[in-house]
This record gives structure tokens, C-alpha cells and sequence, in this order.
């Protein structure tokens, strides 16, 4: 019952197949895909604070911030993208999105 | 220890199970409930590490302001959904196999992690030489210090992301009435009200 290194990558792992493969399920809606990135991020986090806790290095923690930082900013920027899109629009269908190039 | 190890195993099978409805479900808004659970329960997991400040700011960040903002755009666009869901399926083995090769290369990669004690030293923060102080305490000392430069350059990037967001976002519709509040304290008096003289029985 030690529960050791291995067992916290073993689920950050997970949670990250988790998004990727919820990008790839949703194909056409951007909200789950924005949130299967949000996952992804977390992931991430729970694996740079594990082995910041099991190497005895603070500065993984330190990193993780920085992240939370960037993931908030991209969660903001791309659903301001969203809102603008879907008012062009009407939709949020991912696969007419390569219709905007000019 | 037995206890530490029953609140993982908890915490793990609900973010895993979190994570599952998160990516599965039918409604945009049970997705974005079920990422709210599955974040409460990183961050119990960052508790059960140790690392308190990051749980906090799990908490704090993403359920409070990525959580809520996801669920703002949910409800506010109007979307049909169901549309969307339609053909889902049909990446799931494509999807699927995909999933299986990453996380047996993740295995494959950190399930034989050991860490040797050379490692121990090279660390360039060991929380062990700050004594006594807290988690929060010894990231502060931190971040203040040796990291100064990259908190704030973290904050001038939340700055563009919101300037960036308003910019976006921000349109001015034409027809709409609304109050000028310069043009309402410009105006004059003997603009715009006149005396006249009306002749009885002629009207103006």
C-alpha cells in the first residue's frame, strides 16, 4: 500500500491519454477539444508537482505555476475565438474553420 | 500510511472515471461539471503530495475562473449539439489505438522510474534547506527571489491574454441607442429651446 513515484505518473499518464484521445473523438466540437487540453495541462501539472515532491526540488512547483499561468491564458484566448467565431458564423463546426483563410 | 494509501487510490479512480464522463459525455455542460470534479481531485491528489499552494491554486484557477469561463461560453452560445456528436464514433478506433500506443510508451517510459540518490543532490531548490517553513513559505522565498523574473513576465502574459480577449471580443453595434453623456453636456440652452409669441386663436 507505499504509494511511491510510480503510482502518480501512472495517472497523470492516463488522464493525458484520456485527452488525447477526447480530441480525437470530438472531432467537431472545439469546447471539448479546448477542455481535452485543459486535461492535458493537468496531466502535466500532477507529473512536474510528483516528481518535484519525490526529487526534493521546489522548483518543479515553481514550473507548475508557470503552467497554470499559460493554460489560463490559452483557456481565455481560445474561447474568446470561439465566441467570435460562432458570432460570424453560427456554428462551431471545426472542419469549416479552413474556410477563413483568406 | 494505509490511509494515505485508500485516499490515492479514491482520488485517482475518480479523476480517471472524472476524466472518462469529461471526454464522453452527451452535454457540453455535464463535460464541464465533470472537469470541475476531475480538478478537485488533482488537486486532492497535490494535497496528498504535500504541495498545498498548488492545490489551492488548482482550485482557485482552474475551477474558479477555466471552469466557470467553459461553462459561460457553454451556455451562452447556442449551439445544437447534437449535430456536433454526430459521426463521433467513427475516430474511435483510429482514436483508440492511438490512446493504447501513447500510454504504453508512457509506461514503457516512466514505469521503470528510479531515482538515484546523485539525483538527490543536484537539486537546485531542495525544499529540505528552507527548515521548517511551509510549502507556501518556501515557494514564495522562491518565486520572490530566484524566480522573480519569470513571475512577472507570467503576469505580463495574463495581462495580453486579457487585453487580447477584450480586443477580440469587444464590437460596437450600429443602431444602438444608448446615453453620450458629452453630447448631453454640450448642449445649450438657447439651442435648443426657443420662446415664441403665439397670436391668440392662430396657434403656432
Amino acid at each position: 500500500m507505499d504509494i511511491g513515484l510510480g503510482h502518480y505518473l501512472t495517472v497523470s499518464a492516463i488522464i493525458f491519454t484520456l485527452g488525447v484521445l477526447g480530441i480525437f473523438l470530438n472531432r467537431k466540437n472545439v469546447i471539448i477539444i479546448l477542455m481535452s487540453i485543459e486535461m492535458m495541462l493537468l496531466a502535466v501539472n500532477l507529473n512536474l508537482v510528483s516528481f518535484s515532491v519525490f526529487l526534493n526540488d521546489l522548483v518543479g512547483q515553481v514550473f507548475s505555476m508557470i503552467i497554470l499561468t499559460v493554460a489560463a491564458a490559452e483557456a481565455a484566448i481560445g474561447l474568446a475565438i470561439l465566441v467570435v467565431y460562432f458570432r460570424n458564423r453560427g456554428s462551431i463546426r471545426v472542419e469549416d474553420i479552413n474556410l477563413m483563410r483568406g | 500510511m494505509i490511509i494515505q494509501g485508500i485516499a490515492f487510490y479514491v482520488f485517482a479512480a475518480l479523476l480517471v472515471a472524472s476524466g472518462v464522463m469529461v471526454i464522453s459525455a452527451r452535454n457540453p455542460v455535464h463535460s464541464v461539471l465533470y472537469l470541475v470534479l476531475a480538478f478537485f481531485q488533482a488537486a486532492g491528489l497535490c494535497v496528498l503530495l504535500g504541495a498545498e499552494f498548488i492545490a489551492m491554486i488548482l482550485v482557485i484557477v482552474y475551477v474558479g475562473a477555466v471552469a466557470v469561463l467553459f461553462l459561460f461560453v457553454v451556455m451562452m452560445l447556442d449551439i445544437n449539439f447534437r449535430e456536433l456528436r454526430a459521426g463521433a464514433m467513427q475516430y474511435l478506433p483510429l482514436g483508440g489505438l492511438i490512446g493504447v500506443i501513447l500510454l504504453a510508451e508512457l509506461a514503457a517510459v516512466l514505469g521503470g522510474w528510479i531515482i538515484t540518490p546523485a539525483a538527490q543532490k543536484i537539486a537546485s531548490a531542495p525544499a529540505a534547506a528552507m527548515g521548517q517553513a511551509t510549502n507556501t513559505e518556501q515557494l514564495g522565498q522562491l518565486i520572490y527571489t530566484h524566480y522573480v523574473y519569470l513571475f512577472q513576465a507570467s503576469g505580463i502574459v495574463l495581462l495580453i491574454a486579457m487585453i487580447g480577449a477584450i480586443v477580440l471580443t469587444l464590437r460596437s453595434r450600429e443602431g444602438v441607442r444608448k446615453q453620450n453623456i458629452g453630447a448631453q453636456l454640450a448642449r445649450r440652452r438657447e439651442d435648443v429651446v426657443a420662446i415664441r409669441k403665439v397670436p391668440t386663436g392662430e396657434g403656432v
